[in-house]
């Protein structure tokens, strides 16, 4: 069977490959003997080929939420500074589709001073001292462009391909056509830091996928997985007997029945009882050395949440899970984009610094390819809510040019590519759609991305819609 | 660049000689551009094969202008002007070629009569089955006669008997009650309701049952939720702030009303898509247009509202595509269906006919709620307009009023109040701010009135800043206003639709972009099926359409998914696909037949039902048949029944149930079961106020069909196990399997309560532990125990209670609630066999 037609089976199989003993061997060999097949697993996760050799393996997205400011983090532009204050000719502004402003809006110069980094010599800006130390390990991204230009479609549309709502996430999607290697945790794991993103579970959704691709999130609070604790007064040996008891019970129905959906119901369990320990063994950082704390800065208060996230990212990623989706929100300045941008980068920039590093150190960054970005970009123009208060002014959003960073897995580091105009209005050189940059992280991971699809009335979807073009200057 | 330009000029050198159609255009268009644009093809609507569809033009409107090559699209396509994909694809035309078509329209297009070269367009035929008329087969006559309980198994066993396969045996009168209960009611049987069962001698002891269950008033809440999965049923906006919907459940319950009802089916169609346009519609009728209402909403700030009525009312036709005719109609807004005869024109067709609908909201007053409120709603509103001259609303908002509109006419001038007049666009209940706004003070109705003070109330701070807005303390009066209208009885609101009289045009979108108007188009039917038989063509009419004897599509997609729902795969297992990409029927006579039933017998859902669950065919036992496993996988020969695993909700139900605790209280308002702390966080929604508040009491403890359920973060038990996300139509549910549904069944508070109440009703059955354990059986499994399963759990029992006494615990319902709980874990309480 192709490896990418799971559609037709992936439920109604059994997938015995690890379960706990019991009931696996006998009974398997028993309802797949009687058919004359191998018991080769297909749990709808089990790992599968690529379409090609792949070059990352695994993929951790920090989804920077709100759509951070390119200007003043990625893209200098000291024409703007030149305008600030002033409006810009109508002639520019005319088709420029804004959410809050108006087209005269004044141009607002950027805060923040560039500095050259690395021996490739990336501008980046002051705000961001420890990406600039990692900055030849990156591929910088100028040339963005998205087609939604409020948060919700936006957000659909950088992790469905589709602005409306009901399809499936990037996560689910790598999950669907490649399966996770980890056999104690979810193959498509959510952290969240900061607070809650426009489009909600939407973004980590299977859409019409079966709910065994969605992403599971990772708390912060309570249960790290929802559920994941023993009610209060069981304990883990109360669990185990309870698991076993149930174990006997089913196999005993399975006799009955022949029907091997009961089979796997029973490895589900085993693995949500796995999970309980794998779990917490993640979340425990006492083997972490102090160095590599440090370097996360997981124990200071401004960078901790994200942080302890980018290093759970690298935990999930050496554990086998494929897909880490890093939420980080949010970075929509309409207002205070100064001070916002401070406390967002103090909160971010070391611990996706640090993650590129420790992979690197570790040898893993070769096959985990790191993406770092928002849903679009924000205006040149500022947006000022108050015109008695100058220092609430901030930026609108933007999807015409923005910018994305990408590393590891296949991608080639210490460049940038694209250009945008010299008042960040348009793209100038080498556009890359949100569609492009899709099809480019499936490429990485050996998906052609034409031809990752999925059945749903009667249309074979794919993550790109029906566009896309591996962008090849970014990949090594 | 310039060499289009050359392209595009360079004729005046051929202007002068008449160009001969016959012999130097009509050759090219057929060599180079009937293939896609003639007799067989047309697309993007243009053919070019005939003098009058060619002169008619595409989608995009006219092709070719006589006389005036520079505005003819076909010259801009022949080049590959303008951005456009140069024609014809890989293989141009030649400069003098191009040259000749130009000259050819320059001179005024001629196209003599006598070239006509093919007949004018005609209607679409298709040979597919599913747009062939319903027909009324006979049923067969198979050998084995006694088998056969009704007509459905005449058609089943001839089927078997063609294969040479033997039918299953029935079922055990157990799984038969356990199975006909979860199907009609969505409920376990209970033990006392079980005992009846089991003892009622009379030979029609199952009818009877089968009755008694469609007669319950849980029928309609069982049979509403695949209806609502259709309908794409929320409590809440959708996207970014996710706003809560706080009457949606006025549509679920007219749903359940209906279904219970046994509304039939073809009223059912015309009130749910034109309630609103039925003459002297009542209150019901309106109430059930809400399912044009479930549409997504935005909110956010600059969000183009054009682009969001286009995206619902394009929904709406993907939804009636799939709930109704079994169409993806979904690929014909961007271009003609690749393998259906289904044109983009088609979609569009569809498309005006919801083009003008107007959302609005109503009064919808539930039983009993109109006495008390005529009888204090002029106190109440004494009261707030009490309110509102303490705070001095009215001289506020009428400067803030005069200030808005200036900064809607005027953007760009004051940036405080340009953000103003963005919130007035988007945050507005029932959106329509602005018209309001421009509506005079006096015309306003109190409706109207109520929307723009309690806006301006609540969002004053965008234009005048938090100072002044903390001054005038319109919080603390948002607060008092609000309480107010809890205090007094409110009428009970539902989202519905109108349609203004006066309909302006609708327009195919070109690529299915809002914003590229195509030619003007009218609602109308895809002329592949059976023509409409108005001329006026109204929502009504299309729903009268669906449901006329000759639509030969709704009727089979309709027991089709009922079908569906009794044997876990339809006679058609595409069950919303039943074009020529999805799947023939397993059964096409028994399909028909049924469809025809159904239509015989006044579209009555309930009588279809009760058919199906009567047969022979749908009473077999589900056990997996080892001699079919290679040949029949997928048990499309019906040869046995189906195990099932339970939807979401009824999973929720069963817990519930089996451990006493359920409330069963039928219809109204949506309930929030208890939630994990951080789940409610992870929306942007909770910015604005979107919250969880828990429900009381026995509330609950509702069935899992009233969990509330907002979009943005739905309650996770219902995604665990399924439970569609409600963004679009969804006619078929998954039934995956995961670790996450197990440390759901497991761990969740609601599961742990429910293994505890059983452990309780075991432990009340009686000091005998065999007797214990037959109670939680019942309940559970609605079987005694078998031996083996007694030794197994007597052992389990023993070693839980050891270990709770090593653990310090003595007392006994901790060992019965980890029994209990042992059941309702088991594959089999969550299947329905």
């Amino acid at each position: 069977m192709s490896r990418f037609d799971l559609n037709a089976v992936h439920l109604r199989r059994t997938f015995l490959r690890d379960c706990a003993g019991g009931i696996g061997a006998i009974a398997l060999a028993h309802l797949l003997g009687l058919e004359g097949r191998s018991a080769e697993p297909e749990h709808p996760l089990s790992p599968k080929k690529p379409h090609f050799p792949a070059k990352a393996k695994n993929v951790i997205f920090l989804f920077m939420e709100g759509a951070p400011s390119q200007m003043d983090l990625f893209d200098p532009k000291p024409e703007l500074t030149k305008w600030h204050g002033k409006p810009l000719p109508s002639e520019m502004t005319k088709d420029l589709k804004l959410a809050f402003i108006k087209p005269t809006a004044k141009v607002l110069g950027s805060a923040s001073t560039f500095k050259k980094y690395g021996q490739s010599g990336m501008e980046l800006s002051d705000l961001l001292p420890h990406l600039g130390s990692v900055s030849d390990d990156i591929c910088l991204v100028r040339s963005m462009y998205s087609e939604a230009f409020n948060h919700h479609p936006g957000q659909l549309f950088l992790f469905t391909g589709s602005m409306v709502g009901g399809r499936p996430t990037m996560g689910s999607w790598v999950n669907y056509g490649l399966g996770s290697e980890s056999q104690n945790l979810p193959g498509f794991v959510v952290l969240s830091s900061g607070v809650g993103t426009s489009a909600g579970s939407d973004n980590w959704s299977s859409g019409f996928l079966p709910s065994t691709y969605a992403g599971t999130l990772f708390r912060s609070q309570g249960d790290p997985i929802l559920y994941l604790s023993n009610p209060q007064g069981i304990s883990r040996e109360s669990q185990r007997l309870r698991l076993d008891a149930l174990k006997e019970l089913n196999e005993e129905h399975l006799k009955q029945t022949g029907d091997a959906e009961i089979a796997s119901r029973v490895h589900s369990y085993e693995l949500a009882y796995r999970m309980q320990s794998s779990a917490p063994e993640l979340l425990d950082f006492s083997k972490e050395s102090k160095e590599t704390l440090a370097m996360y800065g997981v124990d200071q208060k401004e960078t901790k949440a994200f942080s302890t996230n980018c290093l759970l990212a690298r935990r999930l990623v050496e554990r086998g899970t494929r897909f880490v989706m890093l939420m980080h929100a949010s970075w929509d300045h309409h207002s205070n984009i100064v001070k916002g941008l401070q406390s967002q980068t103090k909160a971010t920039d070391q611990g996706a610094a640090a993650l590129i590093r420790d992979l690197k150190q570790r040898g893993m960054l070769d096959d985990t390819l790191v993406i770092w970005g928002g849903e679009f970009g924000r205006t040149p123009m500022s947006e000022l809510r108050r015109p008695d208060d100058p220092t609430n002014i901030g930026r609108d959003h933007h999807p015409n040019g923005y910018s994305m960073w990408l590393a590891g897995g296949g991608i080639k580091g210490g460049q940038v590519i694209g250009r945008t105009d010299d008042l960040a209005l348009t793209i100038a050189e080498d556009k890359v759609h949100v569609h492009d940059l899709q099809a480019t992280v499936m490429h990485c991971l050996g998906i052609d991305h034409t031809k990752l699809t999925y059945r749903f009335r009667g249309r074979d979807f794919r993550l790109t819609d029906v566009h896309g073009e591996v962008v090849k200057k970014l990949l090594v | 660049m310039r060499y289009i330009v050359f392209l595009l000029t360079m004729s005046a050198a051929w202007a002068q000689s008449p160009v001969d159609f016959g012999k130097q255009v009509e050759p090219l268009l057929r060599s180079k551009c009937q293939a896609c644009h003639g007799a067989a093809q047309q697309i993007s609507g243009l053919r070019l094969d005939n003098k009058q569809a060619a002169m008619a033009g595409g989608y995009a409107g006219p092709a070719i202008v006589p006389g005036k090559s520079d505005q003819s699209k076909l010259m801009d396509r022949l080049v590959g002007a303008k951005g456009l994909m140069r024609m014809p694809p890989g293989n141009p035309l030649t400069t003098v070629e191009i040259a000749t078509i130009r000259s050819w329209i320059d001179q005024g297009a001629v196209w003599p009569e006598s070239a006509q070269t093919s007949a004018n367009p005609t209607r679409r035929s298709s040979s597919h089955w599913a747009f062939q008329p319903v027909r009324s087969p006979a049923p067969p006559t198979p050998k084995r006669s006694s088998w056969v309980r009704n007509s459905i198994d005449s058609f089943v066993l001839a089927k078997l008997e063609s294969e040479g396969v033997a039918p299953s045996p029935e079922a055990s009168r157990r799984t038969l009650l356990r199975r006909v209960s979860l199907d009609l009611t969505g409920l376990l049987p209970t033990p006392g309701e079980m005992q009846d069962f089991l003892s009622d001698q009379r030979p029609d002891a199952y009818e009877r049952l089968v009755d008694r269950l469609l007669d319950s008033p849980h029928y309609g809440e069982r049979w509403a939720r695949p209806w609502l999965d259709r309908a794409r049923y929320a409590d809440s906006d959708g996207y970014e702030k996710d706003w809560m919907r706080p009457y949606a459940w006025r549509y679920r319950h007219w749903v359940i009303e209906a279904l219970n009802r046994d509304m039939p089916f073809d009223k059912f169609t015309r009130d749910q898509l034109a309630g609103d346009l039925i003459p002297g519609a009542g209150v019901e009728q309106k109430v059930a247009t809400g399912f044009l209402r479930m549409t997504m909403t935005n909110r956010e700030g600059g969000v183009d509202n054009k682009q969001f009525q286009f995206e619902n009312t394009v929904d709406r036709v993907v939804t009636l595509g799939a709930t109704w005719m079994g169409l993806t109609l979904g690929c014909t807004q961007c271009h003609d269906h690749k393998y259906d005869p289904i044109s983009q024109k088609d979609f569009y067709q569809l498309y005006a006919f919801f083009d003008h609908v107007d959302e609005v909201e109503d009064d919808a007053p539930m039983p009993g709620e109109l006495g008390p409120y005529i009888a204090t709603k002029d106190a109440y509103r004494a009261k707030r307009e009490e309110l509102l001259k303490e705070y001095r609303v009215a001289d506020l908002q009428s400067i803030w009023e005069k200030e808005l509109l200036q900064a809607g006419d005027h953007p760009g001038e004051r940036t405080d109040w340009d953000l103003a007049w963005s919130v007035l666009i988007t945050l507005t209940e029932g959106g329509d701010g602005e018209k309001i706004l421009r509506t005079p003070v006096a015309k306003r109705s109190a409706r109207e009135r109520d929307i723009l003070t309690d806006h301006f109330i609540r969002n004053y701070h965008f234009a005048v800043g938090q100072k002044p807005y903390n001054e005038v303390k319109f919080k603390e009066l948002d607060e008092k206003l609000r309480k107010l209208k809890d205090d007094f009885p409110q009428l009970t609101q539902a989202m519905v639709v109108t349609e203004p009289p006066g309909a302006k045009p609708s327009y195919l979108r070109v690529r299915g972009d809002f914003r590229s108007l195509g030619i003007a188009v009218k609602p109308e039917v895809p002329s592949v099926l059976p023509p409409l038989r108005s001329t006026k063509a109204s929502r009504l009419d299309l729903a009268d359409w669906l449901t006329s004897n000759d639509n030969p599509l709704t009727s089979r997609v309709t027991v089709n998914w009922v079908w569906a729902e009794l044997f876990g795969r339809g006679l058609v297992k595409t069950v919303d696909d039943f074009g020529t990409r999805g799947e023939s029927p397993t059964h096409p006579e028994l399909l028909d037949y049924l469809a025809r039933r159904f239509m015989d017998n006044g579209w009555s859902m309930k009588q279809i039902v009760r058919e199906i669950v009567l047969s022979n065919s749908y009473r077999q036992a589900s056990t997996v048949r080892q001699d079919l496993k290679d040949r029949d996988p997928d048990n499309a020969l019906i040869a046995r029944q189906a195990r099932l695993r339970l939807p979401a909700e009824l999973i929720r139900d069963a817990a519930l149930r089996a451990s006493g605790l359920i409330s069963l209280e039928v219809g109204g308002k949506s309930m929030r079961p208890p939630i994990p702390d951080g789940v409610m966080e992870l929306g942007y929604g909770n910015r604005w106020g979107v919250a969880w508040p828990v429900s009381k009491g026995s509330e609950k403890y509702r069935r899992g069909l009233y969990v509330h359920f907002q979009r943005s973060t739905p309650y996770p038990m219902l995604m665990n196990f399924d439970a569609p996300k409600s963004n679009v139509a969804q006619c078929k549910r998954e039934r995956s399997n995961s670790p996450l549904q197990a440390l759901n069944l497991l761990n969740d508070p609601v599961f742990h309560e429910s293994a505890q109440g059983l452990g309780y009703l075991a432990m009340n059955a009686g000091s005998d532990w065999d007797k214990r354990l037959e109670t939680a059986f019942l309940h559970t499994l609605s079987r005694l125990p078998g031996d083996t399963e007694k030794q197994k759990l007597e052992r389990y029992f023993a070693s839980q209670k050891q270990l709770l006494a090593k653990e310090g615990v003595a007392d006994e319902s901790a060992a019965w609630t980890a029994l209990a709980s042992v059941l309702l874990n088991l594959d089999e309480f969550l299947t329905r066999e």
